[in-house]
């Protein structure tokens, strides 16, 4: 039924020494009615097999536009990349005709949705769902696709896969269906999955279970995860590479550890402070004062100077250096980034 | 800032209620949209009742001898204007005509004409509103265009210059019928275009859809297994609503003797010969109008009634 012209079937090839991930200088603008909003701005990526690189940052922040412009499933118009690339294993996939990149979603890098409820088809089982790649990309019948779908509901631990490979994403309950979202992202072995706020949509008892069961999954298949969340006790558990974004751009970008232990970047210093802590019981939760800038009309100089309480007049002025370079990996978008480092911003 | 309390705090959940042992499978039989609608359905005297009505006229159109044995054509000048008797139920016409059994033929022409109206604006309405919604820009501004340029003409007006400008084939029942849908369908398919567009756009903006396309599926895979099965349900409720319009504009034309010419069996044309005697003998004219009223009226209460049953709102 999806023969003829339509479909290549199998990965296409890559040459496995090259990098996993590599976005440079990527910049993706919306054009708008009210003008056009620089909702990525020259971001940079990498990401290493069995590694999990966080992206974490408000609404607004531009960190799920740069996952879907990972993925190629942008709105174009009225998103619009206007800079950057996206290797994968070396070959940029910006530069590719839609026909092979095609061939690379689903199959080299797949995607966990938020919602799990929006993101199924409400009128097809999971089952068929679930069975849909194995249609699409390996050329099944209806039947072998039906198997290896409970075989994929098992994997992630949903009870009585086989009794209810045949039920309707609606009758299963929240975290059931971000299984089965998992269970299609993972289903043909991708190189990258990339997690948008895996999380968000559910219970707190449940949130822990499904980044459990992601770390677990990545752990299996040895691919890379990117985790996007604004979640920071999630990145804490499961993170090894954080990119902190703001406004488009990577304000902060180190290993985990060394960006929680030690923030360069007074935003997320103040992320970091506006977490609950179990001590300190009585004070008042922490928040950073002010609101994101517009997208339509970023600040001139550093974008966090109007809510920085470090801020001085040279950040209002001028754009703080993209990358001031701490120790090892570590980068941070601020003119006082060392002080911040070794000092805090009080 | 040293390790971060939150990282414990998460520890704690683990194995809190509703690990995948402990969550239960849900009871109850399949729940599809089509399921739920049918549950809908199945407790409504509308549908049933429209259901039944329809199912009447299907079968007086396809089988009018079952219902009527004189011979609809058989008429006799000196029974003419006479009125519902024993002997015929509806009495007789202007011609002397039995209007019973032109009623019960009458059917086949109005069911033909709507049905085929219906699947051809269906055809072209709900494939242009597919292609204008899912490919949205260029294409999308001009094919609405196209469709605001049908929706301005009005439809009667349209139909006339259409159906006087095509000379009638004579001598064929079935073209006859057949211009006549014609007509009705070049004027009608844009209420389905923008209907199936605007189904379409709604359910492409689904993150289900952005999910196959995450997943590799090519664009008329979308389209067939994604688009058109969650954006169907509009389109078929319009589609059933205006099969009864398709019927009443039929009559119309056919009375203002532009449609169905004789010696076609209409309601129309039925309508249009008693006219003038509606003061002094109106049976002529109450039967073929009541018919024609029921047929209407059943397509739009079935289409009214699936319209609430697919609704989501209402479930």
């Amino acid at each position: 039924m999806f023969s003829k012209k339509t479909e290549e079937l199998g990965k296409p090839e890559v040459d496995e020494n090259q990098p996993l991930l590599r976005v440079r200088d990527l910049s993706v603008v919306f054009r708008t009615r009210e003008g056009s909003a620089q909702a990525v701005n020259k971001v940079d990526l990498d990401l290493a097999r069995g590694q999990t690189l966080a992206i974490l940052g408000e609404s607004g922040s531009g960190k799920s536009v740069s996952a879907k412009a990972i993925m190629g499933i942008l709105d174009m118009p009225p998103a619009e990349i206007t800079s950057g690339t996206i290797e994968f294993r070396g070959k940029d996939l910006l530069t590719m005709p839609e026909k092979e990149r095609r061939l690379y979603r689903g199959q080299r890098i797949a995607m966990v949705f938020q919602d799990a409820l929006s993101a199924l088809n409400p009128v097809y089982t999971v089952g068929e769902q679930i069975g849909e790649l194995f249609q699409v990309h390996r050329g099944l019948s209806r039947k072998d696709s039906k198997k290896k779908a409970i075989e994929m509901m098992d994997r992630v631990r949903i009870p009585g896969a086989a009794a209810r490979v045949g039920d309707y994403p609606h009758q299963f309950s929240g975290g059931m269906r971000q299984r089965i979202m998992i269970a299609m992202a993972i289903a043909l072995d991708p190189d990258i999955i990339i997690a948008d706020e895996p999380t968000t949509a559910l219970d707190v008892t449940v949130q822990a279970q499904i980044m459990e069961l992601l770390a677990e999954m990545r752990r299996e298949t040895g691919s890379g995860l990117i985790l996007i969340t604004h979640d920071l006790g999630v990145v804490a558990e499961t993170a090894d590479v954080i990119s902190v974004m703001y406004a488009g751009r990577t304000v902060e970008h180190g290993p985990a550890v060394d960006v929680f232990a030690n923030p360069a970047h007074p935003y997320t210093v103040g992320l970091m402070e506006s977490m609950p802590r179990l001590t300190g019981a009585g004070d008042r939760l922490y928040a950073i004062p002010g609101l994101p800038p517009s997208l339509l009309n970023i600040p001139a100089g550093c974008p966090f100077a109007p809510r920085c309480p470090r801020a001085e007049d040279i950040c209002r002025q001028d754009p703080p250096p993209p990358a001031v370079q701490l120790d090892g990996i570590r980068y941070a978008a601020c003119h006082f980034a060392e002080e911040v480092v070794s000092h805090g911003i009080h | 800032m040293s390790e971060p309390d939150s990282v414990a705090a998460l520890e704690t959940i683990e194995g809190a209620p509703g690990t995948p042992t402990s969550s239960v499978t849900e009871a109850g039989k399949s729940r599809t949209l089509a399921g739920d609608a049918w549950e809908t359905l199945r407790g409504s005297w509308v549908f049933w009742g429209s259901l039944v009505l329809i199912a009447i006229f299907l079968v007086m159109a396809a089988w009018p001898g079952l219902f009527a044995h004189a011979d609809p054509r058989d008429c006799q000048a000196m029974r003419a204007r006479q009125e519902p008797s024993g002997s015929a139920w509806f009495g007789y016409d202007v011609q002397g005509c039995d209007v019973y059994a032109r009623t019960m033929y009458g059917a086949r022409a109005s069911i033909i004409v709507g049905s085929l109206s219906t699947l051809m604006a269906m055809i072209v309405g709900a494939g242009i509103g597919v292609y204008a919604g899912f490919y949205g820009g260029w294409v999308d501004i001009l094919l609405s265009r196209v469709t605001d340029i049908f929706i301005g003409i009005p439809i009667l007006l349209g139909s006339i210059i259409i159906l006087s400008s095509i000379p009638t084939p004579p001598g064929s029942d079935f073209l006859n019928i057949a211009k006549v849908a014609l007509a009705i369908s070049v004027l009608s398919w844009p209420s389905t275009a923008r209907v199936a567009r605007s189904a379409v756009i709604q359910v492409k903006q689904s993150d289900f859809v952005a999910a196959s396309r995450a997943l590799g599926a090519s664009q008329s895979w979308m389209i067939r297994k994604h688009i058109i099965p969650n954006a169907a349900a509009p389109v078929i409720v319009i589609t059933t609503i205006s099969l009864g319009g398709y019927i009443g504009a039929e009559a119309t034309l056919s009375f203002l003797g532009i449609g169905l010419q004789p010696p076609v069996i209409s309601w129309g044309i039925a309508i249009n010969d008693a006219a003038p005697y509606i003061r002094s003998t109106p049976h002529m004219l109450l039967f073929p109008a009541l018919f024609l009223s029921l047929t209407v009226l059943a397509f739009i209460a079935l289409g009214d009634v699936v319209r609430e049953a697919l609704d989501p709102k209402t479930m």
